[in-house]
């Protein structure tokens, strides 16, 4: 079968300042995104002729790759923005491989930044809370964001006995990562205890079981395998990649506790010839922390309804079983929307590079990074290496 | 009639016109498909098990259980403000479809996993009634 394996490697990737950054505007971010990318890369602009990025709520353009094309008067031949929620990212990473692969073009820039902490007007918050129910059968119920997502946390209690403590423990870990990352937008450590005392906001899930609002964004440049060499830093291939789409609104899921990450993960595993246990380091989508439970069972790091335990014995630190969400994940790092899954991937090319410092997972070879987008909607799984042939 | 300002109004398009009527009218309306008996939520053009577009309304008995819920305790706006705190939830009907709704007319924390529960016709305006649902004693 002819597969994208080893076929196309990341060879830049880069974060901009993330937090409060209010200097910058979303466009302004997803420019600097690029630059700082390019430099990584080691080349200049002329060289890229694919673009990829995804529209901005602070400021949004109709047709939002092109803007960011035209800002910085370049001309590719690839030119697109994408919209999958919180699974952008990896969706249009294997999308970008694809046309590299067949040779549409070469050397692809995906950008992605938004601010969503200094920049939304509040009519655009609540035009964007609002958003995502179904218009008629959904939002006029008035549900959040948590509570979508506090609805899954609370059949996977009633199902497998989930603790909120075990909940707390995915924010916990995301923390202690935090901690080590300079960049990271909340870095004071947290107990069990304090995420379960924290407000409620949508039973079960507390403020601190709920992730970040950032500004931020990251880029990355892809290119063939074969021209990778010719770049300073070392490649980090694309081996697997695969995508499950289960539904778009929460009310219409097969179900509540099993997500399309199944698919996704095995379509990512089949092409990369890999499986669960080949996996040195993950970083998993984390708006809030059942997500991360249920991802770590359907990609295969536990069995069904024992992501909770898993949690809670440390195996997502450094040195369990599985470290994840390295940089400290949506949860403590930054989350500036749909940009979010930009820096799991930059996290992941600078784990397998060996250049994260104090949070490096020893000798990593392989990673797995899975987006999540809508409501446990669409699902993406990479499996990123070392090597070209893993 | 409810105080609407700023509250995410339903707006009915052809395709759902039937269920917003039957609500005015106190009938929870769900589509059945005349050529394999498939009861599914929300309208569509056709039935999502067989394709066919023999898919007939048919009023549901209105009564299920509770899938899962949670509690709202920080309001998507000041619409919803004076609501809090509110149970949004997911209905599992007898016929099958799940859909989503508030819980009312009971103490948000004594709602419950399995719940059952009944629907009961909330008027916002001359158009639009809302089915929410009840504790079923």
């Amino acid at each position: 079968m002819n597969s994208l394996r080893g076929k196309v490697a990341i060879v830049a990737a880069a974060d901009t300042e993330v937090g409060a950054v209010p200097g910058l505007s979303a466009t302004q971010l997803c420019v600097d995104a690029v630059r700082r990318a390019l430099d990584d890369a080691g080349i200049s602009k002329d060289q890229v002729d694919g673009l990829v990025t995804c529209n901005s709520m602070a400021e949004p353009y109709m047709y939002h790759a092109e803007m960011i094309a035209e800002y910085l008067q370049i001309f590719p031949g690839y030119c697109i923005s994408v919209g999958a929620g919180g699974g952008t990212t990896f969706s249009i990473l294997h999308h970008a491989a694809s046309a590299i692969a067949t040779g549409v073009c070469e050397t692809v820039v995906i950008a992605m930044a938004d601010s969503l902490r200094t920049g939304l007007s509040k009519a655009q918050a609540m035009a964007m809370m609002s958003s995502a129910g179904h218009p008629q059968f959904e939002s006029p119920y008035g549900p959040t964001i948590p509570s979508f997502y506090a609805l899954i946390a609370r059949a996977h209690m009633e199902t497998y006995g989930t603790t909120p403590e075990q909940l707390a423990a995915v924010a916990v870990n995301a923390r202690q990562y935090a901690a080590l990352n300079p960049a990271a937008q909340k870095r004071e450590p947290i107990s069990i205890e304090d995420v379960v005392s924290s407000r409620l906001i949508a039973d079960p899930l507390h403020l601190l079981d709920c992730s970040l609002v950032s500004d931020g964004g990251a880029a990355v440049v892809l290119t063939s395998a074969e021209r990778a060499a010719d770049f300073p830093h070392a490649p980090v291939y694309l081996l697997g990649t695969g995508e499950g789409h289960g539904h778009e609104h929460i009310s219409q899921a097969q179900s509540l506790t099993t997500s399309a990450a199944v698919e996704s993960g095995r379509r990512a595993y089949a092409m990369a010839g890999l499986g669960p246990a080949d996996i040195d380091v993950a970083e998993l989508y984390d708006c809030f922390t059942p997500v991360v439970l249920i991802e770590l069972e359907d990609l295969g790091f536990c069995e069904k309804g024992a992501a909770g335990a898993f949690v809670e014995n440390g195996e997502l630190a450094l040195g369990g079983a599985l470290p994840t969400n390295t940089h400290g994940g949506l949860l403590s790092h930054c989350h500036p929307g749909n940009p979010g899954s930009m820096f799991a991937l930059t996290e992941a090319v600078a784990q397998l590079r060996h250049q994260a410092a104090e949070r490096q997972v020893k000798d990593a070879e392989i990673a797995l990074v899975h987006g999540q987008g809508g409501i446990m909607s669409s699902h993406c799984t990479l499996i990123l290496g070392r090597e070209q042939h893993a | 009639m409810t105080d609407l300002t700023g509250r995410n109004l339903p707006r009915a398009t052809p395709e759902t016109a039937p269920y917003w009527d039957g609500c005015r009218e106190g009938k929870l309306m769900i589509q059945r498909c005349s050529a394999c008996g498939h009861y599914q939520f929300y309208p569509r053009l056709l039935c999502t098990e067989c394709m066919s577009d023999q898919v007939e309304w048919v009023s549901a008995r209105g009564r299920g259980k509770v899938l899962s819920f949670t509690i709202v305790r920080q309001a998507i706006s000041e619409a919803y403000a004076a609501d809090v705190p509110y149970v949004i939830a997911l209905i599992q009907l007898d016929e099958g479809p799940t859909l989503m709704s508030n819980v009312i007319q009971s103490d948000p924390e004594r709602v419950m996993m399995g719940m059952a529960v009944e629907v009961v016709f909330e008027a916002w305006s001359e158009e639009i009634t809302v089915p929410k649902f009840r504790p079923r004693v």
